[in-house]
């Protein structure tokens, strides 16, 4: 007799306990993002390819089924370890096989030489390339995400890929790499005023070195 | 010629750590000097030891942690560190004791969990607490008063006692413990008052009984009282000279006073009252320059007020029911594990905010 | 919860605060100075917080003084103006006056010493007119905020409804800074006219005028000020003096002090019923509508022990730091540094040559004993000075740790975003932390992902829209050849139908001349040829003979003459920096397009005169064509080789530069 007393109080227990974690499932549910769109949100979205894919979202899906974490270069080691955060995986190393971090860039289309041909169009991923056919075409500097994808397509190499210019509103504070100018001319400068405009040019240059 | 770049602030209270410690180190002075009067040379040559130690001690530490050992130095955390410890121990404890608890104080509380500035204990007391849990006769073995000594040593005899625990006579520590009672030969071993009293109560007696005995005279017993007075002294200069806040001090004398009172409303025969609690012990080094430690404490002012309450609370409960006399350094330790989670819930309400959300 | 503020009324404290050494005098003895004009004026095209106007003037115009070299852009920036009359003799980057030392697009004004003025547009009552019209002529005039940031005044009135107070803010805390005091003591008459005016704007129901208690003359003048001024012009005025701690002329800290409110997180001083202006903008809002003179100069304090002379002067804006300095007597040390600014918040400058802004209160070069440079940097010992200090009731203590962290989320969490820079907390460090420096990079780097995020999610909007089109685009092109399938199937069945004698109904090549649908075949083919013409727009085509084909020939040789015909002014700005690059841009594209205009009406090349031919630009047209087939050739012969190429393509480069 007393085993069934047991029994039945352990799947009495069993099922109050079941009761509880189905309503505790459904009342406290938490609502989280399907992995791949908080994966994807984690990319840096430059549509670049460098990863094999043809585009971020790709990759994301990738990942999502078990892909390497480390083969975007534009968003670098910050961007793996926040992928591994995200995913609990390990973070690994760069693959160089896939590129190397870079400095930001933004494509500049030198526009008299651009003879017009829109391949570069076709192959911008964010349609950040204005232009028609047999006519001038130019970059949106700000949609540009630096991927290096219409260099190669240029008939006339007239696309280049240069550092994005700082710019004092998203300055950085970086103190110690502000150039030094000497200023051995403050004995004269009571003659000359003329040195101003030189001086503004080395300290580009020196920006530019630095 | 060429411009210095700097970030503002371009002008600074010119007030470095260092000051802050040397202002520290010379409010010791008043406590010290009546410790050395009651307490004999013993004191000094404690005090020598812990600071040569200690510096060495950061100095290797600080090299072994590539970290430069002249600036680490510099800052003097280490010699505050080492007078501290060296003024809690009884003056004639055997040299190897102070170098051990200084060798733990930096090298395990401060360098181990990362230098200056990240111990979560307070180093001093850590290196208490391990000397008293590790050698408890010689951490208890504190000489009477000079004033009720039958024997007072000499310098000589100090620095004889002190490395090698007889006097040049052949005098050991225990001998020099014994109290002139006058009339009895074998005179009684003196302990510290609270320890006294604990030992009394122990058995069976009441206060009033237990502090019939000829070193409660004053209000908190001989010798201990002018400690404290002097530490007190201290601390007051420290507060003048702003280099602490009253919250801490005042928190913990504060709470430490209340619950006195409450106790001897409620035992008045078995609780000491007011007067032990506050000048007996390590009360005022405690209230002024060991709860301070801005290291091991609370961040927030409310949250300062609330960590020194606790550790007043704690050493009236350890004095009074625990197994320890005086608990100044379990108080603190026990206090120190408890700053995290005072920080997280005493935090400033930010400008421009309602009481905040956590 | 209106906020009403008595003579006598409480004043309240703000946690934290400092009171650093005053050192105000002896710039504060002196009257404002009045140098002659610098030798070069350099007036750069964005002096307030926000977007920098479109430039209207052009190198080697001659302007007025007033005259604007700018109009806002479409965010409603604020215009500059020429600060004096003078010649243009450049436009292009110089130093700009930030901490960054980095370069910005900037007009040179070479002063002629006339001051011919630009007329003068005063408005004689500003009840005639709209709010807006008056707001808008405060616009025109450039008016931004004198005190801190330049915050047009414009916008900051215009975003203020349901005015309780408006604070004159005349406490000016920091250390060495008298332009404002100097300002009180000998225009406290016109300030408040500005007062009066930003009264009237804004509805407020009172006006209180704070200054600090360290600073008796200019109380005394403003006091007597508002004496002489009848009540009717101004109602309920009051005059609060503060005392002395640091930062109590920071906006929140002020509002705090006078009416004990906090002016919510992420909100403005209105949202509390609370619009703040500095003296000096009342100053000069009263100037712009009075005189109707645009803001073009301001009172900028010249002190430090390495000047000889200081004081307070009126400077020009663009006038370089190095000649107010040199004008005072500067004697600099070997590492000497220029702070412009006060010493709490103030930036050093790496270029004397950078001008005076709207925003430059002071030029300070101290002396190294004055003002010690801070040591090395040792460990936080926890001592919680910084917190105790710190006016916005932070932690600067643990910012610090999650700052060295780089751990931005619990940065944001300790409400970093609520640091005012002040500088206290690096002040009163006894470990000599630059803490203030670590929060600005934070802040810098947090700003610097929020905006990169906001462009990555941008760039996949772009992406998918445009995966979206490609897929839509792919579909059309699959369902416009079924439709034509079909139409040729019906078109064969009608023509099975109509001619059954016809030799092969399977044959869908059309045939010229033959049967009797020669007219529909010949409409077929002309389709087919376009639409060969439309799939294939690259000019370097190889694809067979066609109208279309011919037509884009043609129009390529009228585009070279074209551009050879291009406006010749368009040229020597091409180089002088990107907004004259975009015109020239610009003017060759309308150039473009007139000459393809010309080029299908009249369907012939004919070239364009000769004498405007441009050499450069045939060359470059003529060495991309070159490069282009001697990749094309590479390609095929040498495939795979990319090093090569990449290689010919840089000497075509260097040959061309060459």
């Amino acid at each position: 007799m007393s085993w069934i007393i047991g029994i039945s109080a352990l799947a009495l227990m069993a099922l109050i306990a079941g009761l509880i974690l189905g309503f505790a499932a459904i009342r406290f549910r938490v609502e989280s993002d399907p992995i791949v769109e908080q994966i994807d949100s984690i990319l840096p979205q430059t549509q670049c390819g460098q990863c094999g894919y043809p585009g971020c979202r790709p990759y994301a899906e990738a990942i999502a089924n078990g892909d390497e974490l480390n083969k975007c270069p534009p968003g670098g080691q910050a961007t793996i370890d926040k992928l591994a955060d995200l995913l609990g995986r390990e973070a690994k190393p760069l693959d160089a096989a896939h590129g190397e971090e870079d400095i930001k860039k933004v494509a500049i289309i030198r526009e008299d030489e651009c003879i017009g041909c829109t391949k570069c169009i076709q192959a911008c991923p964010v349609d950040a390339i204005l232009g028609a056919t047999k006519q001038m075409h130019t970059v949106i500097a700000d949609e540009c995400t630096g991927c290096d994808l219409c260099v190669e397509p240029c008939p006339v190499d007239c696309i280049d890929m240069v550092p994005v210019e700082p710019k004092p509103e998203r300055w950085k504070w970086q103190l110690e790499q502000i150039p030094i100018v000497e200023m051995n001319h403050l004995a004269e400068l009571g003659q000359t005023q003329a040195n101003g405009s030189n001086e503004a040019e080395t300290t580009k240059q020196q920006q530019v070195n630095g | 010629m060429s411009f210095y770049i700097a970030s503002s602030p371009h002008n600074h209270q010119r007030r470095t750590t260092a000051t802050l410690m040397n202002i520290v180190l010379l409010a010791m002075i008043p406590g010290f000097i009546a410790q050395l009067y009651f307490f004999g040379w013993g004191v000094l040559f404690q005090l020598g030891v812990a600071i040569a130690v200690a510096c060495a001690c950061e100095a290797l530490c600080l090299m072994a942690r590539d970290r430069s050992a002249m600036m680490g130095l510099r800052d003097n955390t280490a010699i505050v560190t080492a007078a501290l410890l060296a003024v809690s121990i009884p003056p004639l404890a055997p040299w190897w004791v102070i170098v051990i608890g200084t060798l733990f104080s930096i090298g395990v509380v401060k360098h181990l969990f990362g230098g200056v500035g990240q111990n979560i204990f307070n180093p001093a007391m850590a290196g208490y607490v391990l000397l008293l849990i590790s050698f408890p006769v010689q951490m208890t073995a504190w000489l009477p008063p000079a004033s009720l000594a039958s024997n007072v040593p000499s310098f000589l005899d100090s620095l004889h006692l002190f490395l090698f625990q007889y006097t040049s006579e052949g005098y050991s520590v225990e001998q020099m413990r014994r109290i002139d009672t006058g009339t009895l030969l074998d005179a009684v071993v003196m302990a510290t008052p609270l320890d006294h009293i604990k030992t009394q109560l122990s058995q069976g007696l009441t206060l009033g009984e237990a502090t019939q005995h000829q070193q409660f005279t004053g209000i908190a017993g001989m010798g201990w009282q002018w400690v404290n007075a002097g530490y007190l002294l201290g601390g007051l200069v420290l507060l003048q000279q702003r280099v602490i806040q009253w919250h801490i001090p005042g928190a913990f004398l504060g709470a430490l006073a209340v619950c006195a009172i409450i106790g001897s409303v409620f035992a008045p025969d078995y609780l000491p009252g007011l007067n032990i609690h506050l000048f007996s012990g390590a009360t005022m080094l405690a209230a002024f320059f060991i709860a301070t430690d801005p290291v091991s404490a609370a961040t927030s002012n409310r949250g300062k007020l609330i960590y020194a309450a606790l550790i007043g609370v704690l050493v009236y409960l350890i004095r009074s029911f625990g197994g320890y006399p005086d608990a100044v350094a379990f108080a603190v330790l026990l206090a120190n594990l408890c700053v995290p989670v005072i920080d997280q819930y005493t935090r400033p309400t930010t400008y421009g905010y309602q009481r905040e959300e956590r | 919860m209106a906020i009403e503020i008595t003579a006598t009324s409480r004043l309240w404290n703000f946690p934290g605060g400092v009171q650093p050494d005053e050192r105000k005098s002896p710039a504060n003895l002196q009257p404002i100075q009045r140098f002659p004009l610098a030798p070069m004026l350099y007036i750069p095209l964005r002096q307030h917080a926000g977007a920098a106007g479109e430039l209207c003037v052009a190198v080697g115009d001659y302007v007025l003084k007033g005259q604007p070299l700018t109009i806002p852009g479409v965010d409603n920036g604020l215009p500059v103006h020429a600060s004096t009359s003078g010649t243009i003799k450049a436009i292009t980057e110089h130093p700009l006056n930030h901490p960054s030392g980095l370069s910005g697009l900037t007009v040179h004004l070479q002063p002629d010493d006339q001051d011919a003025p630009y007329p003068h547009q005063p408005i004689a009552d500003i009840h005639a007119i709209s709010q807006r019209e008056v707001l808008q002529h405060l616009q025109q005039m450039g008016i931004a905020g004198l005190g801190g940031a330049g915050f047009p005044t414009a916008r900051k009135v215009a975003g203020a409804r349901n005015i309780d107070a408006l604070i004159i803010n005349g406490i000016e805390c920091e250390p060495y800074i008298v332009a404002d005091d100097r300002l009180m003591r000998e225009h406290a008459a016109k300030i408040l006219r500005g007062c009066e005016l930003l009264q009237q704007l804004t509805s407020a129901k009172s006006v209180i005028f704070a200054i600090e208690d360290n600073k008796p003359e200019a109380i005394n003048a403003v006091a007597t000020a508002i004496a002489e001024t009848s009540s009717t012009t101004i109602a309920n005025i009051i005059l609060r003096v503060i005392p002395t701690k640091y930062p109590s002329g920071g906006e929140k800290q002020l509002i705090q002090i006078l009416t004990g409110k906090q002016v919510p997180a992420n909100g403005l001083p209105a949202d509390i019923g609370i619009l703040m202006q500095n003296v000096a903008t009342a100053y000069a809002v009263a100037h712009a509508i009075d005189v109707g003179e645009p803001l073009l100069e301001r009172v900028v304090t010249l002190t430090g022990e390495a000047l000889h002379h200081p004081g307070t002067a009126w400077a020009p804006l663009g006038t370089p730091v190095e000649y107010l300095l040199q004008q005072s007597g500067f004697q600099p040390s070997k590492h000497q540094r220029v702070i412009i600014g006060g010493p709490m918040m103030g930036y050093t400058i790496a270029n004397l040559q950078v001008p005076v802004t709207k925003t430059t209160n002071c030029i300070l070069a101290p002396t190294a004993s004055e003002l010690t440079p801070a040591d090395a940097e040792m460990a936080c010992i926890r001592c919680g000075a910084c917190e105790q200090a710190c006016p916005a009731s932070l932690l600067p203590q643990q910012l610090y740790w999650h700052a060295k962290a780089q751990d931005y989320d619990a940065l944001k969490q300790h409400h970093i975003v609520d640091c005012i820079e002040c500088g206290i907390c690096a002040y009163v460090c006894p470990s000599q932390i630059p803490l203030v420096q670590y929060y600005r990079q934070a802040k810098a780097e947090i700003r610097e992902q929020a905006i990169e995020h906001q462009k990555a999610e941008i760039a996949r909007q772009r992406f998918e829209a445009r995966q979206l089109r490609l897929e839509r685009e792919k579909e059309e092109r699959l369902e416009k050849h079924r439709r034509a399938a079909e139409a040729r199937k019906a078109a064969q069945a009608a023509r099975a139908a109509e001619a059954p004698t016809s030799p092969s109904a399977a044959d869908t090549k059309p045939s010229a001349g033959k049967g009797t649908n020669a007219a529909v075949q010949a409409a077929l083919a002309r389709a087919k040829a376009k639409k060969a013409a439309q799939e294939q727009p690259d000019s370097s085509a190889s694809i067979g003979p066609s109208a279309a084909v011919q037509a884009a020939i043609e129009r390529a040789k009228a585009k070279k003459a074209a551009q050879a015909a291009a406006p010749e002014q368009a040229e020597p700005v091409a180089d002088k920096g990107p907004s004259a690059a975009v015109q020239a841009a610009i003017e060759r594209a309308k150039a473009k397009k007139a000459a393809q205009a010309n080029a299908e009406s009249s369907q012939s090349a004919e070239p364009a005169p000769e004498n405007n031919t441009q050499s450069d630009k045939q060359d470059a047209i003529a060495a991309a064509v070159a490069r282009a087939k001697a990749r094309k050739a590479e390609r095929e012969q040498a495939k795979g080789n990319t090093e090569s190429q990449n290689n010919a393509a840089e000497n075509e480069r260097k040959g061309k530069q060459n």
